[in-house]
Parts: C-alpha cells; structure tokens; sequence
C-alpha cells in the first residue's frame, strides 16, 4: 500500500523522481493524536473496560493490504443486554477509524468479520459499546511486513 | 452493477443464529494515494453496508478507507421467520450495489 | 534446430534435472509459505476474492460477442476446461507457443470475430480464472518434446541468468534459497500453481506475467513487454519446473 511506502521512503531517505507528498516529521504523534480523538468521540469520554471484547487478528501478517480481522463480544444479545456497536480503530494508519458496527439483539451473537488494511506495525483497538452505555475494549499489537518484490520498485 | 457474493444457509431453524458472509467487488481507493506525479488520488469507498430482514434492518456497518477493497462482511442473525433478506451497499460517488436472498425458516 | 544443437540442449536439460532442480516430493506452492489467515482466505470460495473474478468470467463465457460466445463452441465450461490449464503454455497447431490469455484471445479474433482483450484487463483476466478454475486440484502436465525442447531450454537459461541491477538470476532466490526471508517476506520456490491469483499486493486479480514484471523490477531489470516470446518461454519453463504440483486457481497471494 502506497501510504506504507510514503512511509518508508521518508525513513530510508531515498528520493524517487516523482513528487510525493511530503509527510510531516511529526506524524506518528499527528496520528495517535488523531486516534485518540476519535476514540473519544466514539465513547464521549467514558472509561473503556477491559473484557467481553475479543479482537482476532493474525500477529503477523503477510500483507498489510488485507487483513482478516474478527471482533466477538461476549454478550446475551437480548434486549435487556446486548451490544449496540463495535468499533474498531488503529493507531497508525492514515485515519484512525476502520469500521463501525451497528447490530442489535437480532443479531444473536455479537461477531463480525472483515478484512482490513494497516499501514504498519501497530495498536488495533475494537471498542463494543453496550445497551447499559457501559464501553468494553480490547487491544492487539500487530507486526505488518512488505512484500517483496512490487510493482513500482521502491524497494 | 458491483458483484456482490451473499453466502448463507436457504433454510433454517427458527431460532437458529445464521451466518451471513458478503463480499462486493470495489477498489475503495482510500484517497491517501498519489499519482506518480504527486497528485492525489481522491477517495472512492463503500461508506455503509446495511442488512434488513423483511424490512427491518438487522445490521448496519459504516466503513472507512481502513476496509481492504472487494469488502467482505460476515456476520449473524436470528432466522425469526421465512422471508427476504436486503443488501444494499452505498458509497462515493453515488455507489449502490444490492442483493437479496430468500430464507425458509422452518 | 541443428543436431548439434539439439544434442547440447538435451545435455543441458539433463544436466538440470541432476543439478539444481526440485524434486516433485520437496515441491512446495506458495499457499505453505503464507500464514494461516491468506490461506484460509484462498480456501474459503465464499470469502476468495477472486470468486467475484470467477462469477464474472461465468458471464462473459455465456455472452455472445462477435460470431458467438464461448459456450456455443464450447459448451460448459466444467466440462470442456477441464485440465487445460494443466497443459498450458502449450503449441499450437501452427507452432506459436502461447500460454492461456493468449490462447484465448486467439479464440476470440479467429473464431468470435471480436476484439483481442488486452492483457490484465479485468475480462481477460476473468475469462482466464474461469478456464483456471477448471483445472483446480489437477497435476500440472508440460512434457518435453519435439516442440517444447527449445522454448524449455530458452525459459531454463533465462531463469538462470543474473539480471538487473542486483544482478540476480530467478534460480539464486528460488533454486537456492527458498525458505529464507527477503524484506520480512519468506521466498517461496515460485511454482505458478494458481495464476490469475488474487495478489494482497495488488488488491486485485493479475496473471503470471504480472507477477513475473514485479520479479523483474525486483531486481532492478527491465521487464519484458506481456505477450513476449520470452515471457511465454519462462512461463513454459516455469510450469514444467513445477509438473506434477496441483493447480489452486485461482490462488490468494501476498
């Protein structure tokens, strides 16, 4: 994925012909930043427990580009006690937020399964926000490596 | 019209959670590239991707440049009754796919 | 070709299955160098990316564009596709070594009167998924004869050869040490058991020669233009290098 790449030619200092946009040399702090922004918005400041919350993902991944990732969430599903959404945010990518997830109790089983894109080693976060306001979180670290041999030879 | 591949049970039990796996084919070009000459590339993605069973909507997903292009979701729902289940996929630039699948619940 | 030079290139041939290539028990495709999550995505047909690539060569093999549509001639395509891209690239009738994208563009100008699709485009691509798929779980059959002798013995000598700027030769990654990691990726032994492949990468599908135009610019070489007589020659040297693997097309790559 390109940004990955913007990424690296800033950090490897090489320099091809053509004008890329110049990322900032705060960016990282720019980003996470940003993530904790939107995580704030997603709980309007409310604390995020740890449990209930289980995010899958591969620890390490062959491509950064496509990413299975499963959220479950412990839950009865009823309509007393179910999960109204699941977030899922990063830390390092170019947008903070990857999904967001509105079921109910016709759900059954509060699971969903995607496939996502990380523009490098980092923090991914699922958020489930329960029917009693309560916020539920769970956090993984990921190692996302670069193929070899691409189509446009930076590396 | 966008493929769409919807992939669930025809029949099921009544109180049975189904699993329900879609995939679309789209680029969701995230609008974080750029040309080789630098200019930008604008974004192009599915935005949301909702679910309703006889009318109700039982799933709704809002998605982001961050969901790798040709978007799967899998996710569940209760067989409550027989009838028809709707996909429908929206996003930039006046994207629309849809789907429908029929399910007999016994 | 001279008998001199025959008898040099069956030598050399022979020279190689001594030295240097892989025996068909230590063969493995690059669905084992991929972690769990890529290969369950390529098992799954209902979450395979390129099912969405499948579902549109189905349509394109029922239209009728031109003359007619493949499925006149051809009937269905579980039928008479069966085991064909096993044998591809292949010699056709008037000598031209073509691999499957070829082939069936000859298809379409001969015998459909319609325009040849270009190369990587999202029908050709479709079209040739479709014919891929056909042979899903078949041996790859390329034998050496009469014809295929000196294409082989080009595509071997090519896959031996450094190039490019890092001056590297395809046998040096892939003869000699698959296994190893390059740039935080395992290099596989690189058998084409499942092209067109839905690549990671690319987030889209892409046929060998794609694939074979990233190896090139890996090194820092300048590709080959699709279509070339020399990219059909490594194709051809490639599926015989791999006989006797199973086909997975269409296969997820990173």
């Amino acid at each position: 994925m390109t940004t990955r790449r913007q990424f690296l030619i800033l950090t490897c200092g090489a320099l091809s012909g053509a004008a890329h946009a110049q990322l900032p040399p705060d960016i990282g702090a720019k980003r996470k930043a940003a993530a904790l922004e939107a995580l704030r918005k997603v709980t309007g400041g409310a604390e995020m427990r740890t449990g209930k919350v289980k995010l899958e993902i591969p620890p390490l991944i062959d491509n950064g580009n496509a990413v299975p990732l499963t959220v479950t969430v412990d839950s009865p599903m009823t309509e007393k006690d179910h999960v109204k959404a699941i977030h899922v945010l990063t830390e390092r990518n170019p947008q903070p937020n990857v999904v967001a997830v509105h079921i109910g109790p016709r759900a059954g089983r509060a699971n969903v399964t995607t496939r996502v894109r990380l523009a490098d080693t980092q923090t991914v976060t699922a958020i489930a926000q329960m029917s009693d306001g309560s916020f539920w979180a769970d956090r993984i670290e990921v190692v996302v490596t670069l193929s070899a041999c691409l189509e446009d030879g930076l590396i | 019209m966008a493929r769409t591949v919807v992939n669930m049970p025809a029949e099921a039990r009544r109180g049975e959670i189904i699993e329900i796996k879609t995939l679309t084919g789209h680029t969701m070009e995230t609008g974080f590239r750029h040309t080789e000459r630098g200019e930008p590339i604008p974004r192009d993605i599915i935005t949301q991707f909702v679910c309703t069973y006889n009318g109700t909507e039982i799933f709704r997903a809002e998605l982001f440049p961050a969901i790798s292009a040709n978007p799967l979701i899998t996710f569940t729902t209760v067989a409550t009754e027989s009838g028809t289940l709707e996909f429908r996929w929206t996003g930039d630039k006046g994207f629309t796919a849809s789907h429908s699948a029929k399910l007999t619940v016994a | 070709m001279k008998r001199g030079g025959f008898l040099v290139t069956c030598a050399a041939l022979a020279a190689a299955v001594a030295a240097g290539e892989i025996p068909l028990s230590e063969r493995k495709s690059g669905y084992e160098y991929m972690s769990r999550g890529t290969r369950a995505m390529q098992d799954d047909d209902t979450t395979n990316p390129a099912t969405l690539s499948l579902l549109d060569g189905e349509t394109l093999w029922s239209r009728k564009i031109g003359a007619r549509s493949c499925a006149d001639c051809h009937g269905e395509a579980q039928s008479s596709m069966k085991g064909v891209a096993a044998r591809y690239p292949a010699i056709d009738a008037k000598g031209r070594l073509q691999d499957l994208e070829q082939r069936i563009n000859e298809c379409r100008v001969e015998r459909q009167k319609a325009p040849a699709l270009a190369f990587e485009s999202r029908d050709l691509l479709a079209l040739t998924a479709l014919v891929g798929r056909q042979s899903r779980g078949l041996p790859i059959d390329i034998k050496v004869d009469d014809k295929t002798r000196g294409p082989l013995a080009a595509g071997r000598e090519m896959f031996h050869r450094r190039q490019g700027q890092l001056n590297l030769s395809c046998a040096q990654c892939h003869d000699e040490r698959p296994g190893i990691k390059l740039a935080g990726n395992t290099i596989p032994q690189a058998h084409p058991t499942g092209y067109p492949i839905y690549r990671l990468e690319w987030q889209g599908m892409g046929s060998l020669q794609r694939r074979l135009r990233n190896c090139f610019i890996g090194v820092r070489a300048e590709p080959y233009a699709y279509g070339s007589k020399e990219f059909a020659e490594l194709e051809l040297y490639l599926m015989w290098r791999a006989r006797g693997m199973k086909l997975e097309t269409p296969a997820v790559r990173p």
